[in-house]
């Protein structure tokens, strides 16, 4: 885990500085997130951002906020590499997809659920088991046909989201791109 | 100056050259579309990003770009990558919720198949 303290903790250079051929000075800003055994890690976030767009980015949060930043950065700037003309949008929009089909498939079985509890002669069957309620599809993001191409505004969560986070699961979750 | 200059040369603060590679996708109407790109990207960046594309892909990869910029400006911690997660969760507690309706509907088939045997009898 990065230390959340911003001296430079690793005696060799951070991956940053290694990649921007610089001395790695005490309270590097990148040191405690960019370790010199992840030199790719550094160099997505380069290539896609920039050392000082990124740089401005840390500055700008807590030191407590700074490493999911960091691997947010990282997985959008990995994401944006391997496929660049979608990124993570590429992603999303095959989440979507998934969400909708399965809110699709929850509306029909509860349909087919309530079918049965209305045709058989046992009063209470549906109360022997969990009835679930329909839940409600969250259309945060509209999509217009197949385009991953976003209509609505995003709306930020300001630092926490879900109990997901894609680099603590590996990088292959359910990313059609990723 | 040419008065019809796109937002990024308008924003740049330079002139806007038959050819350049920002034009066709930001229009001088929408300029904080290039300057939420500029903050988060950089000019530089993504016009490498634009030169290393096939013309016909550079629209929809602008469009994605303007996205994941206006994301991170909104939630400078996740970005984009919030909403990954909460369409993962979602996914998860839907298709749970999915797999228990199946079962249930699968005890209803069989009481109600059990039903229609007793009737008979």
């Amino acid at each position: 885990m990065a230390s959340s303290s911003s001296s430079n903790t690793y005696n060799s250079p951070c991956a940053a500085c290694k990649f921007l051929r610089r001395k790695c000075m005490p309270g590097c800003i990148f040191a405690p997130y960019f370790p010199p055994e992840e030199p790719h890690k550094f160099a997505n976030v380069h290539k896609i951002f920039g050392a000082s767009n990124v740089t401005k980015l840390l500055n700008e949060l807590l030191p407590h906020q700074r490493e999911d930043a960091v691997n947010s950065l990282a997985y959008e700037a990995e994401a944006r590499v391997r496929d660049p003309v979608y990124g993570c949008v590429g992603a999303i929009s095959y989440l979507q997809r998934q969400v909708h089909r399965l809110q699709k498939e929850l509306d029909a079985a509860n349909a087919d659920l309530v079918h049965y509890g209305l045709s058989t002669s046992t009063p209470n069957l549906v109360d022997l088991v969990f009835q679930p309620q329909p839940q409600p599809l969250n259309p945060v993001y509209r999509l217009p046909g197949v385009s991953p191409v976003m209509n609505q505004q995003p709306r930020g969560t300001g630092g926490s989201c879900g109990s997901f986070l894609p680099w603590n699961n590996g990088h292959d979750q359910g990313g059609g791109n990723m | 100056m040419n008065p019809k200059r796109c937002a990024a040369c308008k924003y740049l603060r330079r002139r806007c050259p038959k050819d350049c590679i920002f034009s066709p996708y930001f229009p001088p109407s929408d300029p904080d579309k290039f300057a939420c790109i500029h903050r988060i990207y950089g000019a530089g960046n993504v016009s490498k990003m634009l030169q290393q594309l096939p013309v016909q892909s550079r629209a929809e990869a602008v469009e994605s770009l303007s996205f994941e910029a206006k994301c991170r400006v909104e939630d400078p911690v996740y970005g984009c990558v919030g909403m990954i997660s909460l369409l993962q969760t979602q996914i998860q507690k839907t298709q749970t919720l999915l797999a228990k309706t199946q079962a249930e509907i699968a005890v209803a088939q069989a009481k109600h198949s059990q039903t229609q045997v007793n009737e008979f009898m």
